[in-house]
C-alpha cells in the first residue's frame, strides 16, 4: 500500500537496442530554444529495447495492475494546452497484474514503425514521438516518458529550377532577382544575385534575411509567427542600373528544419528569403520569396546495420533493400509537394488590393502571377495591425501602410497554383508590416499601368512613411 | 599571373593578382557538383557605370525672410529650391518662397488624400505667438526660424522622395508653382500621361 509515498516505489529507465550504432540529434526541447540529444529514428525503422524497472526500497514488494509502454507521436498545439493531437499510438503490455518483488527488466518492440512526421518545437505548436512507460496501481500510475527524435528524409528533386523574377515599383525601382534552386537542402548554399534596372530612389542599403513562419490552427483561428532566423547585410551604398549584386548564403549555420506543409492538417513550417532595401529615409522595400527546405540523408563511411536501413533516402540508388514504408519515406510529399509551384508562386508580406485594380494590373501584364514586394519602415506602431495577404501583383513592390486595416482579396483568379494564407501580425522586427489602405493607390496603379505598361514590368506602390515621424507626430502640437 | 592555392583535396582556390574578384570553387565528396560560384551577371555598360544618377533630388529650405504687409500681420517665409532629375517633376529645377501655414496645408493635404504617413512639421509654438510671452521676439525669434528652417527641410525631403507622395498634386504646386491654388482639385499629377497624350493627340493630328 502506499500512504503519503511510505510504499513502495519505483524507478523506470528504458534502454533501447542499437543505442551505439545509432546517431543522437540535437532537438530544441522547449520554447525556450534548450536542446537535448535524442536518439534518431527514421520512418519504417523498428523501435526496441528494454525497460528496467528498479524498486526504490530493497525488500519490499510493489504491488501493480499492470505494466504497459506506448509509443506515441502527438502534435501539442500551446494555446490548446491540455489538448494533445495523436496521430500515432501504439501500445505494448509489459507485465499484467501482479507484484515485483526485485527489479526486472521487459524487452519490448514497436516493429516498422510508421513515423510520416518529423518532430519540431516552434513558438506554438510541438510535435514530439516518445516512448510512455506505466506501472498502473490503485491510486497513482509510476509514468516515465522518453522522448525519441524523427527526422524525414527526402532525395534530390528532380525538379529544382532557379527562381527568377524581375519586380519593382513603378518609375521608382526596378529589380531583377534570382536565386539559383528553388528546393534547398538543409547545409545547402543559395547563390543568387540582384540586378539593378532602374533606380530613382537613394538606397542606402540592402540586406537578406531568411524567414522562418509558422501556421498553426485551421479555419478562423490560424495563427501565423514569424521568426526571422538569419539576418545580413549584401549592399553598402547606392547601386545605379546596370549593377548587379551577387548573394551567398551558408545554410548550414542556421537552426533550420525542413519545410513542413500542413502536418496532420494542424500546422506548417514554412521558410522565404526577404530581399530588403532601405532608403536614405529610413523607407523599406521588401521583397519576399519561399523557399523549400528539405532534408538529405547523410551518407555515413560505415556500412548501415539492418535495422538502420529504413532511415536512409535513397539518394544515389540504395533502394534495393527498402521496404514499402521506407520507400515511402524517400519523399515526403507533404515535404516536398506543392514545391514545384514555388517559383511561380510566392506568400508575401504584401499589401491589399482591391479587386478592381488587381483585375487592372492582370489585363496590362502577362498573366504571370509575380509576388509583389513591400515598402515599409523600421519600427512598427503598436496601433496598427500588420494584417498583410499575399497578392499576384504581376512586378511589384507593396508598401503597407497602416491607415486602416484592409480587407480586400487577394486576386484568386490570376495565380491558381499560388498558395494566399491570411497573414497576421508579424512579431518579427525585421518584416513589420501595416495595412494597405485602398482606393485611391490603386486608382492610380490602375492608371499608370494602363498607360505606362511594358510587358513585364507593372508597379504597384502601397508605402507607409517613416514610422519614427509617426512617433513624433503623436507627439506634436 | 594566377595563383593557385590548395587546401585539402577538395578546396581550391584562385586568385588573380590583377582582379581583386576571389572564385571559390567548392567540391565535396558527394559528388554533389553544386558549385557555389557566383551567377552569370550582364556587363554594366560604361555609359549606366559613370552618368550621373537617376535618384538626384536636393530640396533645400533656405533665405527665411520676415515681412510686412501694409494692412496684414507680420509672417516669415522661405524660399523652397528644388534640383532634380526625377522625371515625375515637370520642373528640374524651381524656386518658390512658402511660408508655414503652406507647409500645414501641404501636410493636411498628403494626409487626407495619400497613403503615406505623412511626416511631423516643426511645432507650431503656440507659446511663442503670444507677444511678449518669453521676452524674445516670439516667433520671430532668429533662433527658432533657423530651428523652424531645418524641420521644414527635412519634412520636405522625407515627402518629396517618397515614391507614394511624388504623384500627388498638391506636393507639385507646392514645389514648383509660384503660388498655391488652394482651391485646386486634389488628386494625383499625371504629367507623363499628359505628355503622352499630347505626343498621341499630335500624331493623330
Amino acid at each position: 500500500m502506499n500512504f503519503l509515498g511510505f510504499g513502495q516505489t519505483a524507478d523506470i529507465d528504458v534502454v533501447f537496442a542499437d543505442s551505439e550504432n545509432r546517431k543522437y540529434a540535437d532537438c530544441r526541447m522547449d520554447e525556450n530554444g534548450k536542446k537535448e540529444k535524442l536518439l534518431l529514428y527514421y520512418d519504417g525503422e523498428t523501435i526496441s529495447g528494454k525497460v528496467n524497472v528498479t524498486l526504490k526500497k530493497p525488500g519490499t514488494k510493489l504491488e501493480h495492475q499492470g505494466i504497459k509502454i506506448e509509443l506515441i507521436g502527438q502534435i501539442e498545439l500551446f494555446y490548446d494546452r491540455g489538448n494533445h493531437h495523436e496521430f500515432l499510438t501504439q501500445l505494448k503490455e509489459l507485465a499484467r497484474h501482479g507484484d515485483l518483488i526485485k527489479n526486472t527488466s521487459y524487452p519490448f518492440e514497436f516493429p516498422n514503425v510508421e513515423k510520416p512526421y518529423e518532430v519540431y518545437t516552434g513558438s506554438n505548436v510541438r510535435l514530439r514521438y516518445f516512448l510512455r512507460v506505466t506501472i498502473v496501481r490503485r491510486i497513482s500510475d509510476i509514468v516515465r516518458e522518453i522522448d525519441i527524435a524523427v527526422h524525414t528524409l527526402s532525395s534530390y528533386p528532380e525538379m529544382n529550377s532557379p527562381i527568377k523574377m524581375e519586380v519593382g515599383i513603378e518609375d521608382c525601382l526596378h529589380i531583377e532577382f534570382e536565386y539559383n534552386k528553388s528546393k534547398y537542402h538543409l547545409k545547402d548554399v543559395i547563390v543568387g544575385k540582384i540586378y539593378f534596372l532602374l533606380v530613382r530612389i537613394k538606397i542606402k542599403h540592402m540586406e537578406i534575411a531568411i524567414i522562418k513562419r509558422e501556421t498553426t490552427g485551421a479555419g478562423s483561428n490560424v495563427f501565423t509567427e514569424n521568426e526571422t532566423i538569419a539576418k545580413y547585410e549584401i549592399m553598402d551604398g547606392a547601386p545605379v542600373k546596370g549593377e548587379s549584386i551577387p548573394i551567398r548564403v551558408f545554410l548550414a549555420g542556421y537552426d533550420l528544419t525542413p519545410t513542413m506543409r500542413d502536418i496532420n492538417k494542424k500546422f506548417s513550417v514554412r521558410y522565404f528569403l526577404n530581399l530588403v532595401l532601405m532608403d536614405t529615409e529610413d523607407r523599406r522595400y521588401f521583397k519576399q520569396q519561399e523557399i523549400t527546405l528539405w532534408r538529405k540523408s547523410e551518407k555515413t563511411r560505415k556500412s548501415l546495420s539492418n535495422s538502420a536501413i529504413g532511415g536512409t533516402a535513397s539518394t544515389q540508388g540504395s533502394t534495393n533493400n527498402l521496404t514499402q514504408a521506407q520507400q515511402n519515406a524517400t519523399m515526403p510529399t507533404h515535404l516536398v509537394q506543392g514545391a514545384s509551384s514555388i517559383h511561380t508562386s510566392s506568400d508575401i508580406q504584401g499589401s491589399h488590393t482591391s479587386p478592381a485594380s488587381s483585375s487592372n494590373v492582370v489585363s496590362a501584364s502577362a498573366a504571370v502571377d509575380h509576388p509583389n514586394m513591400g515598402l515599409f519602415t523600421e519600427e512598427d506602431s503598436p496601433q496598427h495591425e500588420a494584417q498583410s495577404k499575399t497578392r499576384s501583383n504581376p512586378l511589384a513592390f507593396d508598401t503597407d501602410e497602416d491607415k486602416t486595416p484592409s480587407k480586400e482579396e487577394d486576386d484568386a483568379p490570376l495565380s491558381a497554383s499560388k498558395e494566399q494564407p491570411q497573414q497576421q501580425k508579424s512579431i518579427d522586427e525585421s518584416s513589420s508590416l501595416f495595412d494597405e489602405p485602398s482606393a485611391t493607390i490603386t486608382e492610380q496603379q490602375q492608371s499608370q499601368s494602363n498607360n505606362t505598361a511594358i510587358s513585364n514590368n507593372d508597379g504597384e506602390i502601397e508605402t507607409s512613411a517613416a514610422t519614427a515621424d509617426r512617433e513624433a507626430s503623436t507627439a506634436k502640437d | 599571373m594566377r595563383k593557385i592555392y590548395h587546401f585539402r583535396r577538395n578546396l581550391v582556390l584562385e586568385t588573380t593578382t590583377t582582379c581583386a574578384e576571389v572564385i571559390l570553387l567548392k567540391m565535396n565528396d558527394d559528388f554533389e557538383n553544386s558549385s557555389i560560384s557566383r551567377l552569370h551577371t550582364k556587363k554594366q555598360s560604361l555609359d549606366d557605370m559613370y552618368s550621373a544618377p537617376a535618384n538626384f533630388l536636393e530640396i533645400d529650405v533656405l533665405n527665411p525672410q520676415t515681412t510686412i504687409v501694409q494692412g496684414k500681420k507680420k509672417f516669415t517665409d522661405y524660399e523652397i529650391r528644388m534640383k532634380t532629375n526625377l522625371p515625375v517633376f515637370k520642373v528640374k529645377e524651381s524656386s518658390v518662397r512658402r511660408r508655414y501655414s503652406d507647409f500645414e496645408w501641404l501636410r493636411n493635404e498628403l494626409e487626407r488624400d495619400s497613403k503615406i504617413i505623412v511626416p511631423p512639421l516643426p511645432s507650431k509654438a503656440w507659446k511663442r505667438q503670444v507677444p511678449f510671452f518669453g521676452g524674445d521676439e516670439g516667433i520671430f525669434e532668429e533662433k527658432f526660424i533657423e530651428e523652424r528652417r531645418k524641420g521644414l527641410e527635412i519634412f520636405v525631403n522625407k515627402i518629396a522622395g517618397h515614391p507614394l507622395a511624388q504623384n500627388e498634386k498638391c506636393l507639385h504646386m507646392f514645389l514648383q508653382e509660384e503660388t498655391i491654388d488652394r482651391n485646386y482639385t486634389p488628386g494625383k499629377d499625371y504629367f507623363k500621361l499628359y505628355v503622352i497624350a499630347l505626343i498621341l493627340f499630335y500624331i493623330s493630328v
